[in-house]
This record gives C-alpha cells, structure tokens and sequence, in this order.
C-alpha cells in the first residue's frame, strides 16, 4: 500500500499552514529576500549542486551508512531496528549538511563574513569547517554554560580559527546565543551571511535548512528499499530546533502509512518546569523571527528551559514541526535527562555505538516503542551525532559508577 | 486627524522639531513610573513612547535590553503598563505610543488587547518583528482604531520605503542606522544621505528619526532630514544612574527639545 499525500511547504510567503513567516525588524528583510533569491536561483543550477554534491560525498563522506542493529533488535525482540549514522558525517553530526550547502550560498552572495549561533557546539564547529575550508571569517555565539559543559568543541573551534563569542544574557544557553547572533546580523547585514544551524528563524531558513539536511531522508529510504524491499514502519528523531528530524523525515511525510516521532527533551520531566518539551507543552507564539509552538509564561514572556543535551535546551521549535504536529502527521513524545543519559549508556554497549546525548533522546523512546511493533515491522532510529563531546557531562553525571 | 499626527503638525507649525521621548514600562522605578512620564512631559517631550519590556528582544541593544531585564524583574506586564498609561492619559493629554514585540501582543490575546488599549487611551503602536510582510497577518480589523507606526531602514529599498509609508499611521519613523538601538558616537555621510533620501521620499506621514541619537547637537545634524526625533538608549542610560529625582534625565531632555527649536 503506497497511499501518497500531498505536502508542498512553506507557501511563498514562508508559511507552514500559520507556522513560520519573517517576524524580523525592517533591518533585515532585504538580506532576506536576497537570500531567498540567491537559494531559488542556486536549488536548480548545475553547477551549483555539482559542486554542493561533491562536498556532500568527497568532503562529508555521504552516503552514510544504515545500519542494522542486530542486538538491538533481539534485546527488544520486537521490529527490526535500522541506525541511520549521521553520526559518521564528516565533523560527528548531520549540521555540517547544513553548513556546506550555506557557506556555498554565501560565497555567491560574496559575503566575506559569516555568524552562527550554537548550542552543543556541533553547528559551530560545522560552520567553523567549512569556513576554514573556503577561507571566509568566522564568528560563532554561545552561551557562557554551553561553553561550560561543550569545552572540547569550543576548543575545536578555535583551532579552526572561529572565534567563539561568549553569551552571558539570559539564560546564557541556545536561545540567548541566538538572540545575540541575530543582533549581530542586524548590525552587520552588508557584509555577514547568518549560517541558522537549525529548521528555525525568519523564512526562507526553516525551507533552506529543512532542504539541505532532507538528504539523510532520501538516502534512508533508497537504503531501506534495498535492504528491506519495503518502507519502514516507524521513523524516530530528536527535536530541538528540529532540523536532523526534518532532515530525515521530509521525504517520508509522503508516505502516509510511515509513522514519523519525534522526541523532546523532557529535562527533569514534563511534569516540572524545568524541561524544553515545546510541542508537548507550549503554545502559539513569535520568537526568533518565526509563528511557532513556544514555551512561554502567562505574560508572553519565553520561559526558562532545560535539558541534559545543550542541543536540544532551546524553548521553540521549528514551524514546520508546529505545523506536522497540528496536522498530526508527526507524532510529539519527549523523553528525560535520566532516560537519555540511560539510553547513551545502553546503546554503547549493545551496538558500539556511543550516540550524542541530543540523539540518545531518540534511542531513550525505543523502550516504549519497541514493545508495541512486530516482528515483521522496520524501525530506523536517526544517529543525528556522535557523543565524543558530551563525556564530560557523561562523567560528571555518572562519576565512577560505571564499572 | 490621529492625535500624534496632530501633535507633530503642531509642533512643525511652530518651526520646531518634535520631541518623542522612549521610557521602559516600569523603569527605573516602578513606583515613580507615571511621576517620571509626566516630568519629562514638562521637560519638553512631545511624544511618549512606553516599551513594553521583553526578555528576547532583537532589535535592541544592551542599554534597553538592561533597562528590561530591570522591568522584568518588577514584574512589569502588559496589563501593568496599560494602567500606567491609563493614568498618565487622566493627568496629561500628551499622544502615547505603545512599543512591543509581536509576542506579549499574540500571547495576551489581540482581541483583548485591543480593547483594553483602547480603554487606556495607547494612541499608537510600535512592533518592530511585524515587518510589512506580517502586517496583514497580525493586524487584524482589531487594531483599526491605533495608529500603527512602521520602521524604514538604511537597507529598505526605495520601493519599499514607499510601501511602508502608506501603510504607516501616525508618523513613519525612520531609523537612522544599520543596528540595534543605542548611543552612536558618530555618524558617517552615508547616514545623512539616507535620511535625506528617506526624508524625500515619505510623502504620507510625517518623519521622525530614531536610534543612537543622544545629544542636541545629533539633534541639530538631523533637523534637515525630518518632522522630529526619538530618543531612547541615551535616556534610559541616563536613567540608570540618575538620583531619585531624575535630575540629569531632566535636563537631558531639556537639552534635546532645546536643540528641536532651532
């Protein structure tokens, strides 16, 4: 059965459904609509996507592999489990497909500068690369506790010659990182490309970002077809901003019969109010340029959030998201700090695999998932990263019990 | 003829540049808030202009962005605001324009906001993240009754700049530099060429310039170029240190109107 549903987003104007839009100052708007020309013009040039291809595979080493987990599969003795292993992108995580598809867009434009915010570190350092590698200055935002507890990527930037710019407003995370990155680019519209590492911000970046990481998406499935001779049953991912999901989601939301989850951050549970599960919790609102699902208190303000993974600890989401979730198309859960340190533990051991704790979030959902499929089903897991950056969180957290 | 327009047409009849005054909601003190509004009133301020603090603000830079965190933490909200307002408009007849991000708005309800604005007497309103693209989006039939006061920028083109000004009310309200708000120490030729350029091109409204203006001596650079000036970031960064009875501020805005009549 191959029932095939129509699904054609943003319109023109950079909505999805009432998602999305440019809620942005006036400073901005041209830069954007200069964006938005330049990327209609490049997504069907030729040489543009030779040559944004020819990264992908010589530079990024795509494909990347699916992989079956067999121990993951008798452990569940449920559906067959499948790893989609962005983890093994060039730089340890899928925003680097992000990255080399900007920093060409930015080379067009002629723009010698280029900003970025970051949150666990692996979008500053992607962007960091690709500068490095087309010799452009590089000026990436972070929180000063994300700096704290990423310390070896902030390290790794720097020796790609980033500068890491430290954030001490508000929550001193993501969000406030963003912010800073945003007003850095108001400043400096003329001569700065904004590299957004995630499906979030004014139209047309929620679009650009969605589209250069929907390669993991049409790679699974052509991956699955071979091995599998049929599509999977479920699709899971983690959701910050949302980008690795959009990435390998987006060209299975066509196939009606493909379950598509996506996993929050629940930080010390949905039930406290210290987590950033903001499809499960928020609600309607403008942030960060964009119509979106937000966490926010009773007087509209954004609320403080919180999860384990730096990555995911951001209180909106990208509109597309919002949208997929009203439409029911995608179905929201979240998961703790507790059951994603648990699943980064578990999944090293059975399958060799140490997932950043962004993707352990995704891994962390198979325990109330697995119990529910057949035999017969498929499951493909998106490794949006690899968890080399996040040991020491992982020591902190668990010290010397591990024996 | 809306209040602010009328103000500002008044002010120009008079040979003199109009004076619009940014106050954060609340600050520095929430308690003198309306005392405050109505002293720099006296002081010469034409216009006020009340922003409504918000945590994530982009098109702010670091003096407003900490003049709201202060705000924030006495717990200033909309509905605290709009009785400020409410009673400033009961003491003085002096137009106020209300500055918020999209979201305190969206999150309040636009309905009720409407409403309860109205109640207050808010004569306009300033959002600067609904740029001409989300104008019809978010201004719905609600908000007829408000002037709504749109932003030009250095980087706005000239189709645009035409655009905006017929869909602003009040006063199309120019903003002097590529930037977030605050003091500027100097500015470049190309800054006058624009405004001059912006100046020439609004035939609807009235012009009044904005952002980094902090002294009357900017205020005499830019006379040529507009109707009138708004000044933020020098006054709230005033505020931050003045004593008790605003002394400085005062006299600062003294200064400013002083430089709006030559």
């Amino acid at each position: 059965m191959n029932t095939k549903f129509i699904y054609n987003h943003p319109t023109e104007e950079g909505k999805f459904g009432k998602y999305g839009g440019k809620f942005v100052p006036e400073t901005l708007i041209t830069a954007l609509e200069e964006l938005e020309e330049a990327y209609n013009k490049l997504r069907n040039d030729e040489t543009f996507l030779n040559e944004f291809n020819d990264l992908q595979d010589t530079y990024n080493g795509r494909p990347t592999p699916l992989t079956f987990s067999q121990r993951l599969t008798d452990h569940y003795k449920g559906a067959k489990v499948y790893l989609k292993r962005e983890d093994l992108c060039h730089t340890g995580a899928h925003k680097i497909n992000n990255a080399l598809g900007q920093i060409l867009i930015a080379k067009y434009l002629g723009k010698k500068r280029i900003i970025a915010e970051t949150g666990a570190g692996q979008h500053g350092v992607a962007t960091a690369t690709v500068c490095a590698k087309f010799g452009l200055e590089c000026n990436v935002y972070m929180g000063e506790e994300d700096i704290e507890r990423q310390k070896l990527n902030v390290f790794r930037m720097k020796m790609l010659g980033a500068k890491v710019i430290p954030v001490s407003s508000g929550s001193k995370t993501l969000k406030d990182a963003t912010n800073e990155a945003i007003r850095d680019w108001i400043a400096n519209v003329q001569n700065t490309h904004y590299i957004i590492g995630s499906v979030v911000g004014p139209h047309p970046y929620p679009m650009i970002v969605r589209d250069f990481q929907s390669v993991i998406g049409k790679e699974a499935k052509e991956q699955i077809l071979k091995v599998e001779n049929k599509l999977p049953n479920y699709v899971v991912a983690c959701v910050g901003g949302g980008s690795n999901a959009m990435g390998i989601f987006h060209e299975f939301i066509q196939h009606k019969e493909v379950n598509l989850i996506g996993v929050e951050a629940a930080g010390y549970g949905v039930d406290t109010d210290l987590h950033c599960a903001t499809l499960t919790l928020g609600r309607e609102g403008i942030f960060h340029g964009m119509k979106t699902y937000l966490l926010q208190n009773e007087d509209g303000q954004v609320a403080p959030v919180h999860s384990i993974s730096a990555g995911l600890d951001y209180p909106g989401v990208g509109p597309e998201h919002s949208y997929l979730k009203d439409l029911e198309r995608v179905k929201y859960v979240s998961a703790t700090d507790d059951e994603a340190l648990w699943a980064t533990l578990k999944i090293s051991e059975l399958e060799g695999i140490l997932p950043a704790l962004e993707t352990a979030h995704a891994f962390a959902y198979l325990e109330k998932l697995m119990p529910n499929t057949k035999e017969n089903e498929i499951v493909i897991v998106n490794v949006s990263g690899r968890g080399d950056k996040d040991l020491n969180t992982i020591i902190d957290k668990i010290g010397g019990e591990l024996e | 003829m809306s209040a602010i327009r009328y103000k500002i047409e008044n002010i120009n009849s008079k040979g003199e540049k109009a004076l619009t005054v940014f106050l954060t909601s609340g600050f520095p003190n929430p308690q003198k808030f309306v005392k405050l509004v109505l002293e720099i009133e006296k002081a010469g301020a034409d216009l006020i202009e009340i922003g409504l603090p918000f945590g994530d603000s982009l098109a702010d830079g670091p003096v407003i962005q900490s003049s709201y965190v202060e705000a924030l933490k006495s717990k200033i909200n909309l509905t605290k605001t709009l009785d400020y307002i409410s009673e400033i408009k009961s003491k003085s007849d002096i137009p106020i324009i209300l500055m918020s991000s999209s979201n305190p708005i969206l999150n309040y309800g636009k309905n009720k906001f409407c409403t309860e604005s109205k109640n207050a007497k808010v004569d306009g309103l300033i959002i600067p993240d609904v740029p001409l693209e989300e104008y019809d989006d978010f201004f719905t039939r609600d908000f007829t009754q408000f002037d709504k006061i749109l932003l030009t920028t250095p980087t706005s083109s000239e189709k645009r700049i035409k655009s905006i000004d017929e869909k602003s009310s009040g006063f199309l309200y120019c903003v002097s530099v590529v930037g977030t708000t605050g003091v500027r120490n100097n500015f470049d030729e190309y800054v006058l060429q624009n405004l001059n350029r912006t100046y020439k091109i609004a035939s609807k409204n009235k012009m009044q310039i904005g952002f980094g203006i902090s002294s009357g001596e900017d205020v005499k650079r830019f006379s040529p170029y507009c109707d009138g000036v708004i000044v933020g970031s020098a006054v709230i960064k005033s505020l931050l240190t003045d004593d008790e009875k605003f002394t400085n501020t005062i006299k600062l805005v003294k200064e400013l109107k002083e430089a709006c009549k030559n």
